[in-house]
């Protein structure tokens, strides 16, 4: 049970002279507050299990400070932290029952043994493991490791956050959204910080009320769902969450309109006071942007191709070197392969160099 | 689905069953038939039936009371040296450095007497264990212990042991680090906040790990060893006495030291089918500890 705090963190595998273009997570400060269930979302090598492995200890940060409810501890071992990890591929060990494998990190602490099989007991229940607690935990299928996984760290009465480090990689979709699932309730049940890294949007975004998005060894932003989706802070967020992702396009943007190639899209603020010499586009999710027929005064694109997706329909356009993605409205069709673009304004975002603008009312 | 039936894959085995009848079964027929038969020389040969096999069984007769000791004998040189070879190797792999050039240093070091042809390695000992010009043999006296592997035989057998022990070890130790290896970094992550000790972690994480490699390590050493012939033949010659002779040093007494070619028969017989019984317990211990780690289905 804590709240952990991040004071200006950074971690270089080349150590802390390395240029700070290098480090594997570039400065951060942010808190995590006590009972979150928090998703760290990134591609490949962004620096989201750097992170996660400096909260647990397994890392010791070159730079910065890592606090339990104000209490700097930085530099204690993992083993002293109250951290809980499961990792990508379920570590299990081998000559042990599930019993015993649940049994083995307050073994390992000198717990009592009549509170040991209390707990173990607790837990088995709470993961649906009963049955499997005297059986040996080789012979189980991944996902009940991954459980035990779990287990392991879920039996510390003192654990003060569970860190998952993409935990459903090895596990079959179908029982993915059960055992997701049985994360969620888990989390409602014992009111224990969670931070999952994955990068697989879905999972982040259904798993977790707190969304952190990394990018190259930065946060580029952390929020709601619905704050990612509808004011993404740079355009990588806007770009890599949601399906098909933002559209960002270079613009030039004066006052309450942008200008691409000579058309002008009308913006709900004004943008005064945009940095001079920053590259500026305009970014809109294609949810907001509708293919039309071709008309004076919007902007036209050629399509290339129209993507069915049930529900909804996207158009992929190409707008000069551009590429972008509209919705196309029931009945479109594009005999000539071009369309106009409809924008709405109040979803029409403005970035200066990747960040996000904000304008005045 | 119905099995085609083609007689023309015969021909693809016939060169294989050939040389294997040339390599091995005609030879090993011509010993079987040598085991049923005495010969004084000559190339005249007597019927003698299983009488060979009887007294080979019998400690009261001649061979059996000698291929009886040598076996005892071989037995307990091969337990001692797997006493010492094991634990030892394993420690020497759980010391090696994970990463780095001493990584390769190391390896090198450790595959040197591996390297080393086995009459080279008797050698050696033989001559390092010498009290008047061997390093070892001469320290060893001049600091007080009356140490002589011709005339002692608990020195002879010391000799011999230790000498196996510096060839073999790193045998062993190289398995095991092979098999340290491939143990994913996660499993020491996860170890360390469950809070493990450093010999937790052996016990749960690393011999269990080993299983296998440390299976090959004692079938490969044991065999090795039972089948021990140059190495304690350069340096004692079986001596003193009859203290260090080993099956394999009793086989070549007999059948070129005697020319008892119908005595040596039956022994290498009796000798070749222990070796395959013990190999056979082994690998069926071997596939049945891989079968148990199949994942069982219906576990969620």
């Amino acid at each position: 049970m804590a709240r952990i705090d991040l004071v200006d963190l950074a971690h270089s595998y080349g150590g802390n002279d390395a240029p700070q273009d290098s480090f594997a997570l570039k400065p951060v400060t942010m808190t995590w507050r006590q009972g979150g269930a928090y998703a760290l979302l990134g591609p490949s090598g962004c620096g989201k299990t750097t992170l996660l492995n400096v909260i647990s200890g397994i890392i010791t940060p070159s730079r910065g400070k890592i606090l339990f409810d104000g209490e700097d501890i930085t530099p204690l071992s993992t083993q002293k932290r109250n951290i809980a990890q499961v990792f990508q591929f379920p570590v299990i060990y081998d000559t042990m029952t599930v019993g015993q494998n649940l049994a083995f990190p307050l073994k390992n602490r000198g717990v009592p043994k009549a509170e040991i099989d209390k707990r173990v007991a607790e837990i088995g229940r709470l993961l649906d493991l009963e049955p499997y607690l005297n059986r040996k935990a080789t012979r189980l299928t991944a996902d009940a490791k991954q459980k035990i996984s779990l287990g392991r760290g879920l039996v510390r009465s003192d654990v003060a956050a569970v860190l998952f480090d993409e935990p459903l990689t090895v596990i079959d979709p179908e029982l993915k959204w059960q055992l997701r699932s049985k994360l969620k309730a888990l989390h409602r049940e014992l009111d224990l910080t969670m931070i999952y890294v994955t990068h697989d949007q879905t999972e982040a975004l259904t798993f977790a009320d707190t969304v952190v998005v990394m990018h190259d060894g930065r946060v580029v932003q952390s929020g709601t769902p619905a704050e990612l989706f509808d004011k993404p802070a740079h355009t990588f967020v806007g770009y890599f969450i949601g399906s098909p992702g933002m559209n960002i396009i270079p613009a030039e943007v004066r006052g309450r309109e942008a200008r691409i190639g000579g058309y002008v899209i009308a913006l709900n603020r004004s943008y005064d006071k945009l940095p001079i010499g920053a590259k500026i586009e305009i970014g809109v999710r294609p949810e907001f942007v509708d293919a039309v027929a071709p008309a004076p005064g919007l902007l036209s694109a050629k399509i290339e191709r129209i993507d069915d997706l049930g529900r909804i329909r996207f158009a992929r356009a190409r707008l000069g070197d551009a590429k972008l993605a509209a919705r196309a409205p029931a009945g479109f069709t594009s005999p000539d392969g071009t369309a106009g673009l409809k924008f709405d304004p109040s979803h029409v975002h403005v970035y200066a160099d990747s960040l996000l603008v904000e304008g005045a009312a | 689905m119905d099995k085609t039936i083609n007689q023309k894959a015969w021909f693809l085995v016939l060169p294989v069953f050939l040389v294997v009848a040339f390599s091995a079964v005609l030879p090993l027929m011509t010993v079987v038939n040598y085991s049923m038969q005495d010969t004084f020389g000559n190339n005249q040969f007597f019927w003698n039936g299983v009488g060979w096999f009887k007294e080979l069984l019998d400690p009261s007769t001649d061979l059996g009371g000698r291929f009886l000791a040598s076996l005892g004998r071989n037995l307990f040189f091969s337990l001692v040296i797997l006493a010492i070879e094991v634990p030892l190797g394993i420690l020497v792999a759980l010391s090696m450095p994970r990463q780095g050039w001493t990584v390769a240093a190391s390896l090198v070091i450790l595959a040197l007497p591996l390297l080393i042809p086995w009459n080279v390695v008797g050698t050696i000992w033989q001559i390092f264990g010498r009290p008047d010009i061997g390093l070892l043999g001469y320290v060893l006296n001049h600091i007080g212990l009356d140490y002589n592997y011709v005339s002692n035989d608990i020195d002879a057998w010391v000799t011999v042991i230790v000498m196996d022990v510096w060839h073999w070890t790193s045998l062993v130790a190289l398995l095991c680090y092979a098999g340290l290896k491939s143990i994913p970094e996660a499993y020491y992550q996860a170890a360390q906040i469950d809070g493990a000790s450093r010999w937790a972690v052996f016990k749960a994480i690393q011999l269990p790990k080993m299983n296998r490699v440390l299976l090959i390590a004692v079938l490969l050493r044991f065999m090795d060893s039972f089948m021990i012939y140059t190495e304690p033949f350069v340096v004692t010659g079986g001596g003193p006495g009859n203290s260090t002779t080993f099956v394999s040093i009793e086989l070549v007494k007999i059948a070129l030291g005697q020319f008892d070619l119908g005595k040596a028969a039956a022994l290498s017989l009796v000798y070749n089918l222990i070796i395959l019984i013990v190999c056979w317990i082994f690998y069926t211990v071997m596939t049945n500890a891989g079968a148990e780690r199949k994942p069982q289905e219906g576990a969620a």
